[in-house]
């Protein structure tokens, strides 16, 4: 088990910065998922921890060594990647045991720490298959029992369920989660689903164009986004981002999305966008489940808000109401018992305890 | 009943349909084994049937080429060439196709299209100046002139085959096995190579046929009897002047396919892989 340190990194591919001035500390037995869009430098990033990729600036340390020189034999990590990588003229045993074999460790040793392995995953009886025998998620389960049993200092993932169907690739998830809580080796993981990231890290990274743009707990960047970037990227559906003013009168501040709609600030945010106040330059951000049907009873810093709903997504358990503000859509989540209907003005209710507002010249929230 | 008959008649059409081609390839093979068991009456009689053999069969062609010629000294020559030759440009081969499809280095690109270029210079016109460093080289009229010049024209072929198929075999995979603690030699020899049989075994046997059926080098660089090939000596020994023992160089001739054959049949599978196929990992 080890730490995993980042220094400056880069990566240039002739005229293309891939990955720029990473900095990132990924403490023992942590679970980071480096998630973004694709090309933002995550699997590149990954590649360089890995020893596939030659990194052009920057350090990399594992465990107390500076890896920068080392190849990908030396490192002491194991990689389970996206299309499994399992190699089709070995049986599952020999997959597995294939590390352990170029160690030279002593057979029976070998035996039962595939045996153990595979245990652990429930891949016992496959052990004499050849990898086209397998289903999508056994494969997956291989790539892992190869990765596990070799007991490396690190995991590295790079999108592994991403061949998997939306069903397998839920439960396969769960799997990687109870692996990770028996083995505890330190992981990092790549992946460009935000629900992936939010379920499975202890930290996710989010990155864009080949840099970090916030690291913390899902939690944290689900509630705090530091930047624009992370609030519309972190959540599904998406936080409503639409353009506003602020404008101060008699001391209180109030957030004016256009002629129609406007909001007060609550008390306590007044200090902290006080020196906005008058910024025409900023946008207003709110996640779906804090735009909800009117109710009853309201909280402080809850108003309503006329609409006209343009589409109801009915789910279940809640009906996701689409309507426009500034000509940007925007997604509430109503109860389904107050059946909005496409079309028919309603009144729904916006809790403004929730809100962001983000400096849009420079991206940041406020 | 209908449902039954469809495949039925589809695979009839399918062979009827393959009847051309068959007839095409079977022919040559059909007119040599005809020729070859042919009495030297019936040969050149000119009011015989040329397709049937109506004077009985005999094996005397057979036996002369077999006892008075040295037909099995250049059939031996022929095979240590061809095996010699064949296993050194599937080596060499190998290792430079793994070097251009898979390593950076300057220049990769323009060096995979400058292997292409010189398969495609004809071996009449490599001929003369290969004529020269063989005198050189002190082997004139010595088989491993054959050995050291077949390369010349298999090495690229074999590599430029090999470029293809190892670009098949998913990166992930060799990538995998450099993690899991292999180096790079370890990688090619444990992982890639087995999934590489298929395109292996098509260079081996393409380059197995080019040096079987070598002519101009081997006529060029060999001329005594004990070091020629079986592709010079039937032609040259069989053909005097304006005399053509066919008899004779039809039995050389379907003798001299009998390897080729064989070797093809035993791996038409990988064959077929190699040509078309790619690896899944």
């Amino acid at each position: 088990m080890a730490q995993v340190m980042l220094k400056d990194l880069n990566k240039k591919y002739d005229e293309v910065h891939a990955v720029k001035d990473v900095n990132l500390h990924i403490r023992d037995k942590e679970f980071v998922v480096l998630v973004g869009p694709s090309g933002c430098g995550k699997s590149t990033t990954l590649r360089m921890v890995a020893g596939l990729e030659e990194i052009t600036g920057g350090e990399i340390h594992i465990g107390d060594r500076m890896v920068n020189d080392l190849p990908p034999k030396d490192r002491d990590i194991a990689m389970v990647f996206q299309n499994y990588a399992l190699y089709p003229h070995m049986t599952v045993h020999e997959n597995m045991s294939f590390g352990l074999r170029l160690k030279k460790l002593p057979k029976d040793e070998i035996a039962r720490r595939v045996a153990a392995v595979a245990g652990i995953l429930g891949i016992r009886e496959l052990l004499d298959r050849k990898p086209k025998q397998l289903s999508g998620g056994q494969r997956q389960r291989v790539a892992m029992g190869r990765a596990i049993v070799r007991n490396p200092k690190v995991f590295l993932f790079d999108e592994p369920l991403s061949n998997l169907d939306a069903k397998l690739r839920v439960h396969m998830r769960t799997e990687i989660k109870k692996v990770h809580q028996k083995v505890r080796t330190t992981t990092i993981y790549v992946t460009h689903d935000q629900v992936e990231a939010m379920t499975l890290a202890d930290r996710v990274v989010v990155m864009n164009a080949g840099l970090i743009e916030q690291v913390g707990a899902p939690n944290d960047l689900y509630h705090f986004p530091a930047t624009l970037f992370v609030a519309g990227f972190i959540g599904s559906p998406a936080m409503n981002i639409t353009g506003c003013a602020l404008e101060e009168t008699a001391g209180a501040l109030r957030v004016r999305l256009n002629g129609e709609v406007s909001f007060p600030v609550p008390a306590e945010r007044t200090a902290r966008y006080r020196a906005y106040a008058g910024n025409d330059r900023l946008l207003f951000g709110l996640r779906p489940e804090h735009l909800t049907e009117m109710r009853p009873h309201t909280l402080a810093n809850q108003y309503p808000f006329q609409v006209t709903p343009e589409v109801t997504e009915p789910m279940g358990m809640e009906t996701l109401v689409f309507f426009s503000v500034n000509g940007t859509e925007m997604c509430a989540r109503a109860n389904p018992a107050a059946n909005t209907q496409p079309g028919v003005r309603t009144q729904l209710l916006a809790d403004l305890n929730h809100m962001h507002l983000i400096d849009e010249g420079s991206g940041r929230v406020l | 009943m209908t449902v039954s008959r469809r495949p039925f008649v589809k695979r009839l059409m399918l062979h009827v349909a393959l009847l051309p081609f068959l007839i095409f390839a079977l022919f040559p093979f059909y007119h040599m084994t005809l020729t070859s068991l042919k009495r030297d009456r019936e040969l050149y009689d000119r009011y015989a049937v040329p397709l049937v053999i109506t004077q009985g069969p005999t094996l005397e062609h057979y036996a002369k080429l077999l006892w008075d010629t040295e037909f099995l000294t250049w059939t031996k020559n022929s095979l240590m060439v061809t095996f010699l030759a064949t296993g050194i440009s599937v080596v060499v081969g190998t290792i430079a196709a793994y070097a251009l499809a898979r390593l950076k280095f300057f220049g990769v690109a323009s060096l995979g299209t400058g292997i292409f270029v010189t398969y495609l210079v004809p071996t009449s016109l490599l001929f003369l100046p290969l004529a020269q460093v063989v005198q050189w080289l002190g082997l004139s009229d010595s088989k491993w002139a054959l050995v050291l010049t077949y390369p010349t024209f298999l090495v690229p072929f074999c590599t430029w085959l090999l470029i293809g198929y190892f670009r098949t075999v998913p990166k992930e995979v060799e990538e995998c096995a450099l993690v899991d603690g292999a180096t790079r030699i370890q990688a090619l020899w444990r992982i890639v190579l087995p999934m590489a049989v298929p395109g292996l075994v098509c260079a081996a046997l393409f380059a197995f046929t080019l040096s079987w059926n070598e002519f101009i080098y081997a006529l060029t660089f060999t001329s005594s009897s004990e070091q020629i090939t079986a592709s010079v000596g039937v032609t040259t020994e069989l053909i005097r002047g304006d005399i053509y023992f066919w008899g004779q160089l039809m039995a050389g001739a379907l003798l001299g396919s009998v390897p080729v054959a064989l070797v093809y049949s035993f791996f038409v599978e990988y064959y077929v892989t190699g040509l078309t196929g790619s690896v899944k990992g």
